[in-house]
């Protein structure tokens, strides 16, 4: 057991380093600084920089990307310099959720007509999975796909559907049976958003931000090809995916950046005759995070050691959600009392970053940021499940 | 010992219910929270005539006597409904500190005016360094004849952009932490010097930030003496928490009830949410925060009518708990929700974010933990 990096590791840092001197766009930097939103064709254009140099689809066997693989530490170590660099988050529905599901389930002909558009960012997906009736009981599904001839025929809504608003494709889970075990009956669907009867509703949340819809199929016509594996095997892939989902999910590089931000503005904060920093119940916050967080970061370098060696993201991707998003919440409600009653002046996302704003320059994305991280503990199975799932399968209960 | 209210007390709190729930349904308080001035002028002018706006002023002054129970049993109501009228701003933190500190000549042309519903005021005593600290104030006002010179800066000021009269803490003597050599003028919001930037707040309401250059006031226009008035904040400022602790508490009920519903309703794995174990622990711990929350309320209340010696700690205890219960009671009920609970469209998220700026309104749990410790 060591920690030390090899040579050859220390090299890689230096290249990614490098890379982002020459490569990270000013502009987009600026903006991401700021945390003002981006623009759909800021992040294509990150995304695309990023897949020049083979370091987009970083998780996609070789043989779908014509690029070296990396191995578990150099992905490692480049996400911490990507996060670190404050780079776009790169859309995970594309890349992360659809691809891995068409290049395990899919055919040779959905692979080929599918990868290529995701690895270059030209074509972007959304997920269509929760129901107005069905969120974390997922099974109980009632969008509907009647096999008619050579297509589906697709009845039903979809919720919480991040950037559906910007995807040309979405993913669905489909109920194409009525069994009596509820799980057996659904099917894993690829629909072009075109496709006429689709109709996208905005979600407003409480951050006052457009970033989740209702999408609605009315009698919509899909070529049966877009079935993905067989018919009725939908929610295995489900749960292929949710494990893919939950690996990642920590966002570990992301919090030792926001953390480290956090220690540096209050540092700038007066408070009495010292600064924030140095009041013991403020520090002793930042410090308890601080271990956790190292603990979440350990949990998960042993979980991708071991992935290494072949095994799966089982029940400890769980172990990954709940703390990495529990540490993401308790973050944003630091930086929200940091900033005390100038948390408090409200501004849209298109209002951030201008000079509109009053307090510190930071201040303005802070209370939406804190309000929209809510969403995760509730999202990609909320934490009360993740809790289901570690008691059944790891403790057996 | 005692915890029932008088007959007049009963008749206030009905009264105030029943508006609530008649006349402030969802939609009518969105909508006016949404409006340019982010209130309803016609409910300000029905809380006049009502008798509410006041309930909580002593008679000299032109009210009708109440005590803070009054003030309490509104703000409670007020809270239930989310109810966006500036009465905390206006009546409790500038009016009663006039009441209590005022000169009969600002009585009679500010607070009288206030009470009729004809004036609405505020009080700024933040500063962009001050955070919590009523005794951090930079902003200095310079004695120039009859008239003193006020220059610096106010930071969030609640209720600004609709007061005539903004109550403004300056620095007459001593340096920038001391809590003597501060002075409290009564500012005219038309004021040559004073301009305010006005922005809506996470809560749904309304704020402004101050910029203070040369804004000549009349002596005449101090509150108390001079050189006096962190005493006068500090008791106005006592006054405001347990009438937003009473807010906070009516948001909370409604927050815990309205979670309790919802999950008896919700359908997941064939069953009703609310029969999950883990759930129904999370929501008993919910009601129980919220009736420790009313405890301390009406114990502070109490303390602070009887003028008892332990009053202010009793009130920094409350606080501490409001802050610490609207922050879980929030955020549980917005979890139990799922999706629903962070949509705008849902009341549960507006009622989160209100109590997210009550936790920081006054003091942080962290700033009245830190004051409980030091009384």
């Amino acid at each position: 057991m060591d920690l030390k990096f090899s040579e050859a590791d220390v090299t890689f840092r230096e290249e990614v380093v490098n890379f982002l001197e020459t490569e990270y766009p000013d502009d987009i930097k600026e903006k991401q600084d700021k945390r003002i939103p981006l623009e759909k064709d800021e992040i294509v254009r990150w995304q695309q920089i990023l897949n020049k140099k083979g370091w987009f689809a970083i998780n996609w066997p070789s043989e779908y990307t014509n690029q070296e693989e990396l191995s578990v530490t150099q992905k490692y170590i480049l996400q911490e310099e990507l996060a670190k660099a404050n780079t776009p988050t790169t859309i995970p529905f594309g890349v992360g959720m659809c691809a891995p599901v068409v290049y395990t389930f899919g055919t040779n002909d959905q692979k080929e007509k599918f990868l290529p558009s995701i690895l270059n960012s030209e074509v972007w997906w959304c997920q269509g999975y929760s129901e107005p009736g069905s969120g974390s009981d997922l099974a109980s599904l009632k969008t509907k796909a009647e096999l008619k001839e050579d297509r589906y025929i697709v009845n039903g809504a979809k919720t919480w559907t991040t950037l559906a608003q910007h995807a040309d494709w979405i993913f669905c889970l489909v109920r194409t049976e009525t069994t009596d075990i509820k799980q057996e009956g659904i099917s894993f669907l690829l629909i072009d958003m075109k496709t006429p009867g689709i109709e996208v509703k905005p979600i407003i949340t409480i951050d006052g931000s457009h970033e989740v819809n209702m999408v609605y199929f009315d009698n919509v016509e899909v070529p049966a090809e877009n079935l993905v594996g067989e018919q009725g095997q939908g929610w295995n892939i489900a749960k292929f995916l949710l494990a893919h989902e939950r690996s990642g999910i920590a966002g570990i590089a992301a919090l030792k950046r926001e953390l480290s931000r956090l220690k540096d503005l209050s540092s700038d904060i007066p408070l009495g005759e010292g600064t924030l920093l140095e009041d013991v119940q403020f520090r002793s916050k930042i410090e308890e995070t601080e271990i956790e967080l190292t603990a979440t970061e350990f949990t998960e370098l042993r979980t991708l050691a071991a992935m290494s060696q072949g095994g799966s993201p089982g029940a400890e991707s769980s172990i990954l959600k709940i703390k990495g998003t529990e540490l993401q919440q308790t973050i944003s409600e630091l930086f929200v009392e940091m900033l005390a009653y100038y948390a408090h002046p409200f501004y849209l996302e298109n209002e951030i970053g201008t000079n509109e704003t009053v307090g510190p320059d930071y201040a303005a994305p802070v209370m939406p940021h804190y309000l929209n991280y809510r969403k995760v503990s509730i999202y990609g199975g909320s934490n009360e499940i993740q809790r289901n799932v570690i008691s059944k399968a790891i403790l057996g209960l | 010992m005692d915890f029932t209210f008088n007959e007049e007390q009963t008749l206030i709190q009905d009264q105030v219910d029943q508006f609530v729930q008649k006349e402030y349904d969802w939609e009518t308080r969105q909508s006016l929270s949404n409006s340019d001035l982010g209130f309803g002028e016609s409910n300000w002018q029905k809380f006049a005539e009502l008798g509410w706006l006041g309930i909580s002023v002593s008679e000299d002054s032109g009210g009708f006597g109440g005590s803070a129970i009054e003030s309490m049993l509104i703000m409670e109501a007020f809270g239930k409904g989310l109810v966006v009228e500036p009465f905390l701003e206006t009546m409790i933190m500038a009016g009663s500190l006039i009441d209590d500190y005022g000169s009969d000549e600002q009585k009679s042309s500010i607070l009288e005016p206030a009470i009729s519903g004809e004036m609405h005021l505020a009080l700024a005593y933040a500063e962009p360094q001050s955070r919590f600290n009523l005794s951090d104030v930079v902003t200095e006002a310079k004695a120039e004849g009859e008239n003193y010179i006020l220059n610096g800066y106010k930071s969030v000021v609640m209720n600004g952009p609709s007061a005539n009269k903004i109550i403004i803490s300056a620095r007459t003597s001593s340096s920038q932490l001391d809590e003597n050599g501060i002075t409290l003028f009564i500012v005219d919001s038309d004021s040559k010097g004073l301009s305010k930037t006005n922005y809506k707040t996470v809560d749904g309401r309304r704020a402004s930030d101050l910029t203070i250059e040369n804004v000549s006031v009349s002596k005449d226009n101090i509150i108390g003496n001079l050189d006096s008035g962190f005493e006068i904040l500090d008791s106005a400022i006592d006054k405001a928490i347990l009438a937003i602790s009473a807010e906070a508490v009516g948001a909370m009920e409604v927050l815990y009830k309205t979670t309790v519903e919802y999950t008896k309703t919700r359908e997941q794995f064939g069953t009703p949410i609310g029969k999950f174990q883990v759930l129904q622990h999370r929501m008993v711990d919910m009601f129980m925060e919220y009736e420790q929350c009313k405890s301390l309320l009406y114990m502070a209340t109490m303390k602070y009518e009887e003028g008892a010696p332990d009053a202010k700690k009793a009130i920094s205890g409350l606080k501490y708990q409001v802050g610490k219960a609207g922050k879980f009671i929030g955020q549980q009920a917005v979890q139990l929700h799922g999706g629903m609970g962070v949509t705008d469209e849902l009341n549960v998220g507006h009622y989160f974010k209100r109590l997210t700026t009550v936790g920081t309104i006054f003091g942080n749990t962290d700033y009245h933990l830190k004051k409980y410790t030091s009384l």
